[in-house]
């Protein structure tokens, strides 16, 4: 009971600041200088008044700004996120498209990330101040500090070009035909690359964290109580210290988790991976507005929701979340 | 002490040292120290914060961050073994069985996202006691052993929906599960209310009599010590000075430092009233109101808590008036509201009889802000660690339009009033003790010459020999200056020694208001006979020659 009204709540709310995400895009773009039509009537070579004029009319530019934010809206509503101008295709169709190729890499990288972040967090800590530890924190702080598109880079040219072991390029070869099994491994060793280059960084920010929140909460006083209880080290450290020290990995994890999906621009780009962090790419270069107004909405939609999954996520794990 | 182990000795401490680091304040953390536990005994282990009581704990239980803090010398003879020789695996599989331990702050004692009835489970699991069956029936039990409420389904709860005392029985049942022969008890009421303290206290005791359990209590409360020792040893700096029956050590003390520390302990009668009070009222409260809204949202409305309400009561001038009462009665929320820290939500704070400080705002504030100064609790955190001494003191007169050679020449002269040297100003808080940050928050306080101080628990994060020193100091301030004092405490042996009168707080609400003598000599509220009842060690009057010493190091003092 509690639990679906706050889910409830939640999305309720969820809905608010996605709306309001909506009509900031909207008024943003339209306070870029030049509008859609002048441009492609320039392109198209006739940039005479009457061309744009018929162009306004066409795409309904003319209209004032509120009605053309309301007919927007509307169409939002109904999942219509209008027509992309460059690839003469539904908007809606194009990152719908892409969407599952974005999933599948961030959702890879970040289970990547997650895991060995966490693992090798929990080691460092379990022994603070050896050799490991040392290693480990030298190694997050490498891939911490790292740019992202320069390890991309280093390993296409490591792993593809001289090793010739890995594709560094797209996301399954094309041509092949390869059908079934064949298919998914395919995808599967295109995605070793983007997905690991991706994931380092992540991975690093969870080993410091969770390094660094294990170190705190062994200091707790309930520690001590569990080691006057007599129980063993390792018992001590997966329930009374782990537990603890991932709350605010959780935390961290959720916001970045729904960041990842429109933030693989980078990923997405050096190792030609067709999700929609690339197809934003494009659309800025081409000034796609509608397209780039709905790869915008869809990734807020799914920070919103990533959100909300914390959210829960942190009901279940801490349970004084409920009352506050 | 009898330092011969008899058959009643369940523990003993023989001769034992422990190393701290290297650039630690000293040597060894504790000393040569010996000491037994008996069977069917409580002995309680006294002394101010680093004596080296809690060392001595966690060195019984092997919980020392080894190598740092090492046990270097003597035996820990339990049941027959010295536990500093045991191997850690069989170290591990005393405590918890054989040994119990429970802490100080139950609030923190507890893992926060483990059911409760889970923890005490881990108690069996870890010693491998009992079927699942069995296990879940023994929870219950335990947990009504110690007098929680519903103990059935309180094993499924988290430890939040728990008060503090009731953890702390949470705490006292996982300690107990597997009816260890020792219970090491390191300051466990010291975080709790008075009322809940003498509960607690209670409950320790009637279980240590029905198991016929050895108990070490660790406090630095010489009235808890009267309400439930059998033994006693003192421990100053690492050693023990002092050790025995308890009658004989609260009675007729011998080392002189137990003579001081028991003559510092402030006095359960409120002292004959000194000389006539001043009719003339300083500052009148009238019908303050104070609510609290959390977690107010976008669509929930939020809870409220009623902090204070319709609190009335006056100050006089030149008066120490306290407010008593336990946490969250609404106390500390009353002192902030005087100050204007916070914003009432309804009456009048009249201040000498012309002008409501409730209706003012900003620079209309702005002139009355100087009148009424204050005191906090916490001398750590109250003083901002990269100001100099001289600095902080001499904010609030630059603040009000003194030049800062004046200012800082002001702050020299009240550094030397409460018992410093003025050349301190040039410090940092950092380089000095909890008694003498409170004596530069009291300085920085009369800074603006004030007519009231409003000063929060000032004495309650001190050491009672310090205690005694700031709570004189205030004294004396008060009647040199003339200014009225707002006490606000939880310790009624403080109230009783300071305030001429005292109103009782209890849920935001003043349920007795008076003179200090009649209310305790006649509580007329059930809530103040409650919290008078409560007062640890109340039947105890403190011996003559304790207070003798403590006059005498003044007296040498004063001459040097």
């Amino acid at each position: 009971m509690g639990k679906l009204s706050f889910i409830a709540r939640r999305l309720v709310k969820g809905v608010f600041v996605l709306l309001a995400i909506v009509i900031l895009n909207f008024l943003l773009i339209r306070l870029a200088p030049g509008d859609p039509a002048q441009v492609m009537a320039g392109e198209a070579g006739a940039a005479d008044q009457e061309f744009i004029q018929q162009l306004q009319e066409k795409f309904g530019l003319n209209q004032p700004l509120h009605e053309q934010l309301f007919i927007y809206l509307k169409g939002v509503l109904t999942l219509d996120l209008g027509w992309s101008y460059r690839q003469d295709e539904a908007v809606a169709t194009l990152i719908f498209e892409r969407l599952p190729a974005t999933l599948l890499l961030t959702g890879t990288a970040f289970c990547f990330a997650l895991t060995f972040g966490v693992l090798l967090g929990a080691l460092a800590a379990a022994r603070v101040g050896r050799w490991t530890d040392s290693l480990i924190t030298v190694l997050a702080l490498v891939c911490y500090a790292t740019p992202l598109f320069w390890v991309a880079l280093m390993s296409i040219l490591l792993f593809s070009v001289y090793l010739g072991w890995l594709p560094g390029f797209g996301m399954f070869s094309v041509g092949a035909g390869y059908t079934g099994l064949e298919f998914v491994l395919d995808v599967l060793r295109h995605l070793i690359l983007p997905a690991l280059t991706l994931g380092l960084f992540y991975m690093a920010v969870y080993t410091r964290m969770t390094r660094a929140s294990m170190l705190e909460v062994m200091e707790m006083d309930y520690v001590k109580t569990a080691r006057a209880k007599g129980l063993a080290p390792g018992r001590i450290t997966r329930m009374h210290v782990l537990r603890n020290a991932l709350l605010p990995v959780i935390t961290l994890a959720g916001i970045q988790a729904g960041q990842m999906v429109g933030g693989a621009v980078l990923t997405e780009t050096v190792f030609a991976w067709p999700g929609i962090g690339r197809l934003m790419f494009d659309a800025l270069l081409q000034r796609d507005y509608n397209l780039l107004l709905g790869v915008f909405l869809v990734s807020s939609a799914v920070v919103v929701l990533f959100n909300l999954v914390t959210d829960l996520v942190y009901t279940f794990v801490d349970p004084r979340i409920e009352v506050s | 002490m009898n330092n011969q182990t008899s058959d009643k000795t369940l523990l003993s401490i023989e001769d034992l040292t422990v190393r701290l680091p290297e650039g630690a304040d000293r040597d060894n953390a504790v000393e040569n120290i010996s000491f037994q536990v008996n069977r069917g005994e409580i002995l309680c282990i006294v002394g101010e914060s680093g004596s080296g009581k809690s060392v001595t704990a966690n060195a019984i239980m092997g919980l020392l961050p080894r190598p740092y803090v090492e046990p270097v010398a003597g035996r820990i003879v339990f049941e027959g073994r010295d536990l500093l020789q045991l191997p850690e695996a069989t170290l591990r599989d005393l405590r918890g069985s054989r040994v119990g331990m429970i802490f100080q702050e139950p609030m923190t004692a507890l893992n926060p996202v483990m059911k409760i009835g889970d923890q005490i489970n881990e108690v069996f699991d870890a010693h491998g006691k009992a079927g699942r069956k069995e296990r879940k029936e023994q929870v219950v039990e335990l947990l009504r052993s110690v007098g929680l409420p519903d103990p059935e389904s309180l094993g499924d709860s988290y430890p939040f929906r728990l008060s503090g005392g009731q953890r702390q029985r949470v705490m006292i049942a996982m300690a107990l599960a597997l009816e260890p022969g020792v219970l090491i008890a390191d300051e466990p009421t010291t975080a709790l209310d008075v009322t809940t303290q003498a509960q607690i206290l209670r409950l320790i005791r009637k279980l240590q009599d029905d198991r016929d359990m050895g108990v070490m209590f660790i406090t630095h409360d010489f009235g808890v010590v009267a309400e439930v020792a059998d033994q006693v040893a003192v421990m100053q700096l690492g050693e023990v000075v002092e050790s025995g029956p308890a009658q004989e050590i609260l009675n007729n003390p011998q080392h002189p430092y137990t003579q001081r520390l028991v003559g510092s302990v402030p006095r359960f009668e409120p002292p004959e009233a000194r000389g006539k009070l001043s009719a003339e009222t300083l500052l009148s409260v009238r019908s303050l109101d104070k609510t609290y809204v959390t977690a107010r949202g976008l669509f929930t409305k939020g809870r409220t808590v009623q902090a204070a309400k319709s609190v009335s009561f006056d100050i006089r001038k030149g008066e120490t008036m306290g407010l008593v009462g336990e946490s969250g009665s609404g106390k500390s929320t009353v002192g902030r509201c005087i100050v204007r820290l916070l914003e009432s939500n309804g009456g009048e704070i009249r201040f000498r009889d012309e002008i409501d400080l409730a209706s003012l705002k900003g620079r209309g504030l702005q002139p009355y802000r100087k009148h009424i100064q204050m005191i906090f609790q916490d001398p750590y955190a109250s003083l901002n660690p990269r100001r100099k001494v001289g600095r902080i003191i001499a904010e609030g007169p630059m603040a009000h339009g003194t030049s800062q050679a004046e200012a800082h020449r002001r702050a020299e002269e009240l550094l030397e009033l409460v018992g410093l040297d003025s050349a301190v100003a040039d410090r940092y808080p950092h380089e000095f003790s909890g008694g003498q940050r409170q004596r530069i928050g009291i300085a920085r306080a009369l800074a603006l010459d004030p007519e009231l101080l409003v000063a929060d628990e000032p004495v309650s994060a001190l050491d009672v020999s310090v205690q005694a020193q700031v709570l004189d100091l205030l004294d004396d301030i008060k009647q040199r200056l003339n200014i009225s004092v707002l006490f606000i405490t939880h310790d009624l042996r403080v109230a009783a020694q300071i305030c001429e009168r005292i109103a009782v707080m209890q849920l935001g609400e003043i349920v007795e208001y008076g003179d200090t003598r009649e209310v305790f000599s006649n509580p007329q509220h059930p809530y103040t006979r409650e919290l008078l009842a409560a007062v640890p060690g109340r039947n105890w009057s403190i011996p003559e020659v304790a207070r003798k010493a403590v006059a005498d190091q003044q007296l040498q003092k004063e001459v040097l």
